[in-house]
C-alpha cells in the first residue's frame, strides 16, 4: 500500500536517525510509532536494555526537561508516557529473559484518602526504566498495606505520593509507624506530589522529597549508592 | 466623621461571581475586589507568587487586604507569603472545604476518596477549565488516565441556576460518575468576608 502523504518508513532511517525520530515521536506522544521503532531496533540486533536507555528513557528525559521548563504541560507528558509504556511493554519480557538483576527495589503507593496516581505512575515507570524493580501498591494505601508490602518484598525504598494537602500529612503517619516498629532505618523513604516541598519532606522525616519523576530516579540512585557505600565502610 | 476603612479582597477568579453577589447583598460598597485568573488552579505553584505581587501592588491604596483563597494546593506556600505580608486568607484546604464546611467536607472525602468536586463556577466553566485544560478535547483517550480512579461527582451548589443540576448530571454522565448534589450556599466564604468587611482594621503592615 502506498504511504499516506507526510508519512515515511521508519525502517528507511539509520540507527542515529531512528533514535532521533523515536525521541521526536515520544515527545509528540505517538505510541504506535514508538512501538514500531522499538521493534525495529530489536530486529537490528540491539540489546533490550540499550533500546530502553537510548530510545525510551532518553526520550522521556527530554520530555521531562521541557515539562520542568514549562514548555510541555501535563497532557503532553501523559501522552509521551503512554508512548513509552507501549515500548516498555515490548521490552519488559525481553529484559526479564536476560536475568539482569535490578539495581534496587522500591515499594511505591499513593497514601490513604488519595486516589491520584498520575505522578506516582510516572515515577514508577521512570524508575523501572532506570533498572529498579517497582512494586506498585496503587492508590489509597493505609499504613498497614505499606507495612505488609515492605515485609513481603524487603525493598530498598519506600516511595509515597499525595496530591492533596489534606492527605499529604498521612505520609508522616506511615513514617512514624516505621519508627515505632524500629523499621525506619531499614528503608530509604522518598516522597513526592504536587503540594509537597523539600521542607515538608524534612519535617515528616523522609530521606528525600522528589520534585518530579526524573529527580526521583536521580535521587534514588544517589541515595542507594550512599547507603551501599556506608555499609561497606 | 472618619472615612470608612479602605479594604481590598484579592480573590481567586473562581470566586468572583460569588463575592460580587455577597458584596451586593450585604451593601459592602467600600470593599474593593480584584481577582487573579482562575486558571492558576491548574498551576498552583504560581498562586503564592501571584498573590504576593497583587498585595504589594495595592498595599499603599488600602488600610487592609484579605485574600480569598484557601491553601488551594500550594502546600503551605501561600501561608508563608501571607505571614510575611501580614495578610489573612480563608481557612481551609480549598474552596470545596470552605463551601461545604470542614466537617461536612471531611465526611464526604472519608466516605469516598474518589470524589470529584464541582462548584457553581467549575460547573459553568467545566469544558474550558477541565476538558480543554487537561487536553481531553484533543486527546479523549486521556479521560481514563485523569478520571479512572474517581467514583462519584459531588456538586457543591452555591447559588445554582435552575438548569444547574441537569448540567451537573451531564458532566457526571460524561465522566461515568455517580452524582451527588449538596446545597452549600456560600459557606465559609460568606462568613469570613462578613467578618472582614464588618470588623475594624486589625492588621498592620509589616515594617
Amino acid at each position: 500500500m502506498a504511504e499516506a502523504e507526510g508519512e515515511f518508513d521508519l525502517r528507511s532511517l539509520d540507527d542515529a536517525e531512528l533514535i532521533e525520530q523515536v525521541h521526536d515521536d515520544m515527545y509528540n506522544g505517538l505510541k504506535d510509532e514508538v512501538e514500531q521503532a522499538t521493534h525495529i531496533f530489536l530486529e537490528r540486533g540491539w540489546k533490550p536494555d540499550k533500546v530502553l536507555n537510548d530510545a525510551l528513557v532518553e526520550g522521556m528525559r527530554i520530555v521531562g526537561i521541557d515539562f520542568r521548563d514549562g514548555i510541555l504541560f501535563v497532557p503532553e507528558v501523559l501522552l509521551a508516557a503512554n508512548a513509552m509504556k507501549g515500548g516498555m511493554a515490548i521490552l519488559r519480557p525481553l529484559l526479564a529473559e536476560t536475568g539482569a538483576e535490578p539495581i534496587g527495589k522500591i515499594v511505591i503507593g499513593t497514601v490513604k484518602g488519595d486516589i491520584h496516581d498520575i505522578g506516582k505512575n510516572l515515577v514508577g515507570m521512570m524508575l523501572e526504566g532506570a533498572g529498579f524493580e517497582v512494586i506498585d501498591l496503587g492508590i489509597n494505601n493505609a499504613v498497614e498495606k505499606y507495612l505488609d508490602a515492605l515485609e513481603k518484598h524487603q525493598p530498598d525504598f519506600l516511595g509515597m505520593s499525595a496530591l492533596l494537602t489534606t492527605t499529604m500529612p498521612y505520609m508522616k503517619v506511615v513514617i512514624d509507624t516505621l519508627k515505632e516498629k524500629q523499621l525506619r532505618e531499614k528503608y530509604i523513604v522518598i516522597v513526592g506530589g504536587a503540594p509537597l516541598n523539600e521542607e515538608f519532606g524534612k519535617a515528616i522525616g523522609a530521606d528525600a522529597y522528589c520534585r518530579d519523576a526524573a529527580i526521583a530516579v536521580e535521587t534514588a540512585k544517589r541515595l542507594l549508592a550512599e547507603r551501599r557505600a556506608a555499609r561497606v565502610h | 466623621m472618619d472615612a470608612p476603612a479602605r479594604k481590598l479582597v484579592i480573590a481567586c477568579g473562581a470566586l468572583a461571581h460569588e463575592i460580587a453577589a455577597l458584596r451586593k447583598a450585604n451593601g459592602w460598597s467600600s470593599l474593593d475586589v480584584i481577582c487573579l485568573p482562575p486558571e492558576l488552579h491548574n498551576r498552583p505553584e504560581k498562586i503564592a507568587g501571584s498573590v504576593r505581587e497583587k498585595i504589594r501592588a495595592h498595599r499603599r491604596d488600602y488600610d487592609e487586604i484579605f485574600v480569598a483563597y484557601a491553601d488551594c494546593g500550594t502546600g503551605g506556600a501561600l501561608d508563608a507569603v501571607l505571614a510575611e505580608e501580614g495578610v489573612e486568607r480563608i481557612p481551609g484546604a480549598h474552596c470545596y472545604e470552605f463551601f461545604a464546611g470542614p466537617a461536612a467536607f471531611a465526611e464526604l472525602a472519608e466516605a469516598e476518596p474518589g470524589t470529584f468536586y464541582l462548584t457553581d463556577f467549575l460547573l459553568r466553566h467545566f469544558d474550558r477549565l477541565v476538558i480543554q485544560a487537561l487536553g481531553i478535547d484533543r486527546h479523549p483517550e486521556l479521560m481514563k488516565t485523569y478520571f479512572g480512579n474517581y467514583r462519584r461527582l459531588v456538586y457543591l451548589a452555591q447559588a445554582p441556576k435552575p438548569d444547574a443540576e441537569a448540567a451537573a448530571r451531564k458532566v457526571a454522565d460524561r465522566l461515568g460518575l455517580e452524582l451527588v448534589v449538596r446545597q452549600t450556599g456560600y459557606g465559609g466564604l460568606g462568613s469570613t468576608l462578613r467578618n472582614f468587611a464588618g470588623r475594624p482594621v486589625v492588621r498592620t503592615w509589616p515594617a
